[in-house]
């Protein structure tokens, strides 16, 4: 669980093109939208297709990424539980 | 008819000119085929959360604009006008590998967004809030040319008071493999010194923005007139010094009158005989200056070219790295700049002292 709660930091970093932030700044359980690192709506775009993409994961409705973008701990459970590849 | 002044400059190009109080005073050197902008410190001008979504070109063209704007003493303009040839590549080449990679799968928004030409006056705009005139030509070389005809039109109209005007170009990895393959770029490295006699066909690729104020009044800060503008997609060879010379009567400038001419050389043997026949005949007297061998060659790179002659009728001064030869100067009142880009898309742009 600790190695993809250290991929997702990585990736969103990457994708989201985060230059001034490092793994390491990025808590378990920091929000990622909001107060926290500061995402916005394109920025969930990506995260969508990145679920979609490397975890297998199809997210029907784009209001429950909403409850599953909530932080990294939250997205790695609900990748643990639901990928399929 | 109103007149039109340049009022300010801004340059991010592969030799350091981003300093408005510079003149060129420390030159880069290379040895290379493709050559890439020297950096300011963007963050210093754009928010990061901004600047995340920002490929390079559009961190040029945003932070050249804003360099412009603070000289020129202004918080927003009337329009926004930009020229570019290839517009955002970095993320069109990202968006449409993607397409490929992924099967038509998986496509994500930010470099669709980002990958079209009118990005970066979209981006300018926003920063500024100006929700006035916005337009960005593409046509190739003479992309700025036309941005730089239609602000002109608009000012010599009254139509607008003070317009921002500029042409941005970014290198991406696939097209310059494209130009390369098709030997648009040059097939030995070369320095400054010696692409001009490099006698290969080709030209030093290159990157950059370059923006300018122009009003159809003029301010303490103004560079130079802005006279005339014309654009040809097709000249032969042959008509090139008879067409110029028209161009000249038409604004009542003789040959003669003309104290700077800013030629478009880049050391490509196929096509640099454009100029090097004007240099032995028409202009044989006047002090000829050339920039592709400092910034290398891009579609709207002629952009420096007028930043050069606005340069030189401000201060007085030519640096020695431009010249081609030497005349003694007494006063630089009118400077013509004539570009090319394998052998069409002509541009003549002729600028006098304020």
């Amino acid at each position: 669980m600790s190695e993809l709660k250290e991929e997702l930091k990585a990736k969103i970093i990457e994708q989201l093109n985060l230059e001034d932030v490092s793994v390491a700044e990025i808590a378990d359980d920091d929000a990622l939208f909001g107060d926290g690192l500061g995402l916005d709506s394109i920025d969930a775009l990506e995260l969508i297709v990145m679920l979609d993409k490397d975890y297998g994961i199809r997210l029907s409705d784009p209001k429950e990424g909403r409850k599953i973008f909530e932080s990294v701990q939250v997205m790695a459970d609900y990748i643990e539980e639901h990928r399929t590849k | 008819m109103k007149k039109v002044y340049i009022n300010s400059i801004a340059s991010i190009s592969p030799q350091k000119t981003y300093d408005n109080s510079m003149f060129l005073d420390k030159i880069t050197d290379y040895n290379d085929t493709v050559i890439f902008a020297v950096d300011p410190d963007y963050k210093q001008y754009i928010p990061p959360a901004a600047a995340r979504r920002m490929a390079k070109g559009i961190k040029m063209g945003v932070v050249a604009s804003k360099i412009a704007m603070d000289e020129a003493g202004i918080e927003t303009v009337d329009a926004i006008i930009t020229g570019t040839g290839m517009g955002c590549m970095i993320d069109s080449e990202k968006f449409v590998s993607a397409i490929i990679d992924n099967n038509e799968q998986y496509l994500t928004p930010t470099s669709f967004i980002q990958s079209t030409h009118n990005t970066v006056a979209g981006q300018i705009a926003l920063g500024m809030e100006c929700k006035a005139y916005n337009f960005t030509y593409v046509h190739s070389a003479i992309s700025f040319e036309s941005a730089l005809l239609d602000a002109k039109m608009q000012l010599e109209n009254d139509e607008a008071e003070h317009i921002l005007v500029g042409g941005v170009e970014e290198l991406g990895d696939h097209t310059t493999k494209v130009h390369r393959v098709v030997n648009h770029i040059k097939p030995e490295p070369v320095t400054i010194s010696t692409v001009l006699n490099s006698k290969t066909e080709g030209a030093v690729f290159s990157e950059g923005a370059n923006f300018f104020v122009v009003s159809n009044e003029k301010q303490e800060s103004c560079y130079a007139e802005l006279v005339a503008v014309e654009t040809f997609n097709t000249l032969p060879k042959e008509k090139v010094s008879e067409t110029i010379e028209s161009f000249l009567i038409e604004n009542n400038v003789k040959v003669e009158d003309i104290d700077v001419v800013v030629f478009g050389n880049n050391g490509d043997v196929d096509f640099d005989t454009y100029y090097n026949q004007l240099s032995e005949s028409n202009f044989s007297n006047i002090q000829q200056i050339f920039y592709k061998h400092l910034v290398g060659e891009n579609n709207t790179v002629s952009a420096f070219g007028v930043w050069l002659g606005s340069k030189i009728l401000k201060t007085q001064t030519i640096p020695k790295i431009i010249k081609i030869n030497e005349i003694k100067i007494p006063e630089i009142k009118t400077v013509l700049c004539y570009n090319q880009y394998r052998g069409q898309n002509h541009s003549l742009v002729l600028l006098k002292k304020c």
